[in-house]
């Protein structure tokens, strides 16, 4: 049976290291050659230096290591999906199938320095020079730090009342206790010549062209405005939501036990904003939550941590079924309909039974999508998304972008970090031209 | 089940593991700890002369080096000899020894460097039915500023003198204990041997400071901001006495002089290499201090294990069976050619190898092939140096292979299976005809 309580929403998954489980877990870091782990970090953080620091009892310089590749390296060692990424290509694995906990020992060096409240860096000589940032998220928030970093004068305009994009609003809570996301954005800003404008929608309340008028360069870090709409019957019905919504007033409630939760939700999707999601409302208390996926597990965007982390919250996770019907009565949702699906010779084809899982709650985890919006026109996109070059720059030069609303994206943090990061870089060698 | 008793000088013990004269042997209440557990024997606490005892600092008094996952590698301590008084240890002697008749009690000695005084002493520890006399001359602080321990142990004439004083006023055998703080450790050994010592033991500690303090500049230990060079032992300090040991077996004039091994023995392993080397038993007492007196269960059943598996029924049999194989450098075979090879089934793709290859040796392992990351020995350039063995982290992962009957792809000559060192060799000045 699961235990999952209210309380654990507001604790951490995993509890940061105590100094002796640091040592301890740096020790069995071999300080690879040319390390797999980097490579397969997005951002390129020098993982065995960092570690060879804190087994050496330096953890400030562990973390300067950390934060010279990734500004946002203390909400990255929360969500990074590490066992996919450093963790996976950690030697250890081939040696005894136990990774070096990477994400756990980054969280232990970056708590160290961050609750010093100060800043690794000294910013360079003001320049003079102005950019402007669209999106207080991951991407936008790199790209800030970096550029004022180098003594540019940085705005950020973010379309919500908080800074943080998905790290505020968009992730689990148990991922990021004690208002981490608010704690992270007031250090990077404590690096000096950043300024953040909330409320301010692109489009609405400032426009690209004014932007690209008063400022010398613009990054767009605008992120996904909106979700996926499935084309099943019954979604308008009373119950049905988005989890991405249901996510967002999670975060930003003050009071967890007034929040609906329902006593039987269906989560639809195979993500992490479904896993988040389903989890999330388990905690909060609903008797019965079912996470339903059209394909199999392997198919699923959730990494098998993360499923298991469901599992063990006693969420129940079911696949191979496609959503037919949403069923209601009097205007609300009582239950769903499936198609039983199958792979046939590579085809994804219904076998022709259907199931039905009564419900109060449905939460549509199906994706999210770039809105165009005022960018429309004005700079090309491609599948749907806006289109970069390698240094991030979109089709007009005078703008770059990064995060999840470019293409090609992984829709990570922590890519969407390097992006910002990669962006900076080259509005500073722009101006500096 | 090998048979482990020993018999060293005469003195028999049921296993060849003794506990070396330290805290481990102070008192009855932990020797009687340490038979109780198993041990074979044990070099009682070294007593000083009648009268006032010593005092120890009331400070820290042991340092420890650590390696990075907090495993003890080396210890220090500036203790001295026993503080209790000499009428105390005796009475314990004498009742632990009759108590335990089938344990070797022996005990260590250090008093000035005065006939009477050695006179004196030696008569008293006969009366408690002790097997043997240690003579320590080894004890690198406290008592060598007094003119004892090390400070006799560096001076082969005082070692001579004082060893020939206990064999005229003693019959009891007499191991002198010899100090690593010197440049040649044959001379102390020859000089014991010259005044009639049964045996020497060794080694004693090293000079050490374990290390400082980066907040308040004192070596530690540290006593009220001060510190002191203590004596370093533990496991760091086994290869520095493998190879006294070796040199003191293979000296032809102390060879059939009998050593006791002494020098961060930990386990069965270790106790078998300073018996290969020569020594006829061993000492304990890092380990011991690290883990308790527990450790005799895995010393003593590594080494029967060890001794079934390779067909040795007695200690003795395995004693100096590796001293032979001690040689001086000039006379190694240059013709004995290894590469080393890669096991990529067991290749956790750390590529160790190849960056402390690449940077500090020969530039002789590939960081990829085809493109993709793999480690691979580039023959040509091996030299067989084992320095990508020494770093991998997976055992047997890298290993040594030894060239026959083919060209070295390296030199583009063939392999000679002939012996060829470099006292003929070309390139020596000094080099004589074969």
């Amino acid at each position: 049976m699961s235990s999952s309580t209210i309380e654990q929403l507001q604790q951490d998954l995993h509890p940061p290291l105590t100094r002796h489980e640091a040592l301890v877990e740096s020790d069995r870091c071999y300080f690879c050659y040319d390390a797999p782990c980097v490579t397969s970090c997005p951002t390129g953080i020098d993982i065995p230096l960092f570690i060879r620091q804190i087994s050496t009892d330096n953890p400030k310089g562990s973390a300067r290591t950390i934060f010279n590749e990734n500004i946002l390296g203390g909400m990255c060692a929360r969500v990074c999906p590490t066992e996919t990424l450093c963790e996976q290509a950690c030697v250890r694995n081939t040696a005894e199938d136990n990774p070096v906990r990477i994400g756990e020992l980054q969280r232990y060096s970056t708590d160290h320095l961050m609750q010093t409240g100060k800043q690794p860096y000294t910013r360079a000589a003001e320049t003079g020079r102005k950019v402007a940032v669209v999106g207080a998220g991951p991407a936008g928030l790199a790209c800030a730090h970096r550029l004022a970093l180098y003594g540019h004068d940085v705005v950020i305009f973010d379309a919500m009342p908080k800074s943080g994009g998905l790290n505020e609003y968009g992730i689990a809570a148990y991922k990021t206790v004690q208002d981490y996301a608010q704690a992270e954005v007031q250090y990077i800003v404590s690096i000096g010549g950043i300024s953040i404008k909330h409320s301010q929608v692109l489009g609405v309340d400032i426009s690209l062209d004014q932007l690209k008028d008063q400022y010398d360069a613009v990054f767009l870090g605008l992120g996904l405005g909106a979700v996926n709409q499935a084309s099943v019957e019954g979604q308008d019905l009373e119950g049905v939501v988005d989890a991405v919504d249901v996510i967002r007033e999670l975060r930003q409630s003050d009071d967890l036990t007034t929040l609906d939760k329902g006593r039987r939700t269906i989560v639809i999707g195979g993500g992490m904003t479904a896993v988040d999601a389903a989890v999330q409302t388990k905690m909060l208390g609903a008797e019965e939550v079912t996470l339903v996926y059209r394909r199999g597990v392997d198919r699923m965007n959730a990494s098998m941590f993360e499923q298991d982390l469901a599992k063990v919250n006693g969420v129940m996770i079911r696949t191979w079924l496609q959503p037919k019907k949403i069923l209601g009565d009097d205007g609300r949702v009582t239950g769903m309909e499936f198609s039983y699906m199958h792979d046939a010779d590579g085809q994804y084809v219904s076998t022709g039974e259907t199931l039905h899982i009564e419900c109060d709650r449905v939460l549509m985890a199906i994706g999210q999508q770039f809105v165009a919006g005022d960018t429309n026109d004005a700079i090309e996109l491609a599948n749907g998304r806006i289109q970069v070059d390698e240094q991030k720059r979109t089709s007009d030069k005078h703008i770059w972008a990064g995060g999840d609303c470019i293409a090609g994206g992984d829709d990570l943090t922590v890519a969407a970090v390097q992006d910002g990061k990669l962006a900076a870089e080259s509005i500073h060698a722009t101006l500096q031209e | 089940m090998a048979d482990l008793s020993s018999k060293f000088l005469g003195i028999s013990s049921p296993n060849p593991f003794w506990l070396a004269s330290a805290p481990p042997t102070d008192k009855e209440y932990n020797v009687v700890r340490a038979f109780e557990a198993g041990w074979g024997g044990v070099v009682w606490k070294t007593l000083g002369e009648a009268g006032p005892s010593v005092v120890n600092v009331n400070g820290p008094r042991y340092g420890a080096m650590y390696s990075s996952d907090r495993t003890l590698v080396g210890f220090n301590n500036i203790e001295l000899i026993t503080d209790r008084p000499l009428e105390t240890n005796l009475t314990e002697i004498k009742r632990v020894k009759r108590d335990w008749p089938d344990r070797a009690m022996i005990v260590s000695l250090m008093v000035p460097c005065e006939e009477q005084s050695w006179k004196d002493i030696l008569a008293r520890v006969e009366d408690t039915g002790a097997d043997g006399l240690e003579l320590n001359f080894g004890c690198p602080h406290g008592m060598s500023e007094r003119g004892m321990g090390a400070a006799v142990g560096q001076v082969p004439e005082y070692i001579q003198m004082v060893t020939e004083w206990c064999k005229l006023y003693s019959k009891l055998p007499v191991i002198v204990k010899l100090t690593p703080n010197i440049a040649d450790i044959k001379g102390p050994a020859r000089a014991a041997h010259a005044g009639g010592a049964d045996a020497v033991s060794l080694i004693n500690t090293i000079n050490s400071i374990i290390s400082v303090n980066l907040d308040t500049m004192s070596p530690e230990p540290s006593i009220d901001g001060w510190g002191s060079h203590g004596g370093y032992c533990g496991p760091a300090v086994k290869p520095i006495a493998l190879n006294m040991v070796a040199e003191i077996a293979r000296d032809p004039q102390t060879a059939n002089l009998p050593i006791s091994g002494i020098g961060g023995v930990t386990t069965w392993r270790d106790a078998a290499e300073f018996l290969a080397l020569g020594a006829s038993n061993v000492q304990v007492c890092t380990a011991a201090m690290t883990y308790g007196f527990k450790i005799i269960d895995e010393l003593t059943s590594g080494l029967s294990d060890w001794m079934d598996e390779k067909g040795y029924t007695s200690v003795d049999q395995v004693s100096g069976k590796a001293t032979p194989n001690v040689k001086d450098w000039q006379n190694l075979n240059l013709n004995f050619i290894t590469k080393a090879v890669i096991d990529q089934d067991l290749c956790i793709q750390c590529g160790r190898c190849h960056v402390v290859c690449e940077d500090t040796s020969h530039q002789a392992i590939t960081q990829t092939v085809d493109g993709k990351r793999r480690f691979e020995v580039i023959d040509e350039e091996c030299v067989g140096c084992n320095l990508c063995v020494s770093v991998c982290p997976v055992d047997n992962c890298i290993t040594m292979d030894t060239l026959e009957d083919e060209i070295d792809p390296r030199t583009n000559k063939p392999v000679v299976d002939e012996y060829a060192n470099w006292t003929t060799h070309p390139n020596n000045p000094m080099a004589v005809s074969r």
